[in-house]
């Protein structure tokens, strides 16, 4: 193992962030410093893409915004700004990385819901 | 001046407690022996002879082998001397590791930088190099005009032109000391630093750092 490995690897990703699939529909809660003061904002949307690579690990939302204005945000799975992740819903999807669904305007980007 | 020899690593990133990400460069840093040390009154300048790297007594020469006996260390591949204010004191044979340096600090690197061998003007001077289209060939990556008529008559010293780029001496000043691991000897520096990985560089204290109001 090199020495940049081993080093990473002391580093431990956030607790608060369960097992993700590409797929699921998420409510991410994010602090956010403002100036001196500190609030939680919640991020949900489906989840497009999950990247490994040590402590740069991380995972891309989409979500849709007003007048269906596509917006996605990605998030450090090491990062400490995040408070915690809330999985809403689960879907059942055929890829690792959803970027079709960028394509797609409402009804068509649904994805179906995944049956235990 | 604090210093000492190491090693590059590699480039990664680290997470700060507030979220923060920084990108830094991981050296792995000492541990070093001080081989000899120069005197104003032997050598006219006061300076610390380092020694980095452990190595088979068949890699050195005679005359490397006999320098490091004499001083009682273990044979090292590289010699560096780094210099010394008055006031500070080192005895041969000392041993000195990453752990001199502590985190929030700022150092200076040196290193050679990656050679380009003989590069042209658009990678060596970031010039822009001709335009592609309307008519021009062979014109993408020339150098333009290198001077007028016949006042000068000459082209003036010291023009920007191609030739040999990288592999000289470089220093990267004043880097934040991010990560120290004195179990492994281990220093992450804040930034980028010249050379390849597994390139040889010198870590010392910053020269032109701030120093806070009502300091010395």
């Amino acid at each position: 193992m090199n020495l940049v490995e081993s080093l990473e690897r002391q580093l431990e990703p956030n607790p608060n962030i369960p097992a993700l699939r590409p797929g699921d529909t998420v409510k991410v809660h994010v602090r956010i410093v403002e100036g001196t003061r500190e609030r939680v904002q919640v991020f949900q949307g489906t989840i497009i893409r999950l990247r490994k690579g040590g402590v740069n690990a991380n995972f891309t939302v989409r979500r849709i915004a007003a007048h269906g204005i596509g917006v996605e945000r990605t998030f450090l799975l090491h990062s400490p700004r995040i408070e915690k992740v809330e999985i809403v819903r689960r879907a059942k999807v055929r890829r690792a990385q959803l970027y079709f669904l960028r394509e797609r305007r409402g009804k068509a980007a649904r994805l179906k819901e995944l049956r235990k | 001046m604090k210093g000492i020899i190491g090693k590059k690593v590699g480039m990664t990133q680290v997470i700060k407690d507030n979220g923060e990400v920084v990108p830094v460069t991981v050296i792995e840093a000492g541990p070093c022996y001080v081989v000899q040390v120069r005197t104003p009154e032997k050598d006219g300048y006061r300076a610390v002879q380092l020694g980095f790297e452990e190595v088979k007594p068949k890699r050195l020469t005679k005359g490397q082998r006999g320098h490091l006996e004499r001083a009682g260390v273990p044979m090292l591949r590289y010699l560096r001397e780094i210099r010394m204010r008055s006031g500070e004191s080192y005895e041969v044979g000392q041993v000195i590791r990453a752990d001199i340096f502590s985190p929030g600090e700022r150092v200076d690197v040196v290193g050679k930088s990656k050679g380009r061998g003989f590069a042209g003007v658009v990678k060596r001077h970031h010039f822009g190099g001709g335009p592609h289209t309307h008519g021009q060939s062979d014109r993408e990556r020339a150098p333009g005009s290198i001077g007028a008529c016949a006042t000068p008559g000459r082209v003036w010293k010291g023009s920007r032109m191609p030739g040999h780029m990288g592999a000289k001496r470089v220093t990267a000043q004043n880097l934040e000391v991010v990560l120290v691991d004195s179990d492994r000897n281990l220093l992450a520096v804040k930034g980028s630093v010249p050379g390849p990985n597994g390139g040889l560089v010198i870590i010392k204290e910053a020269r032109k750092q701030k120093v806070a109001k009502g300091g010395k």
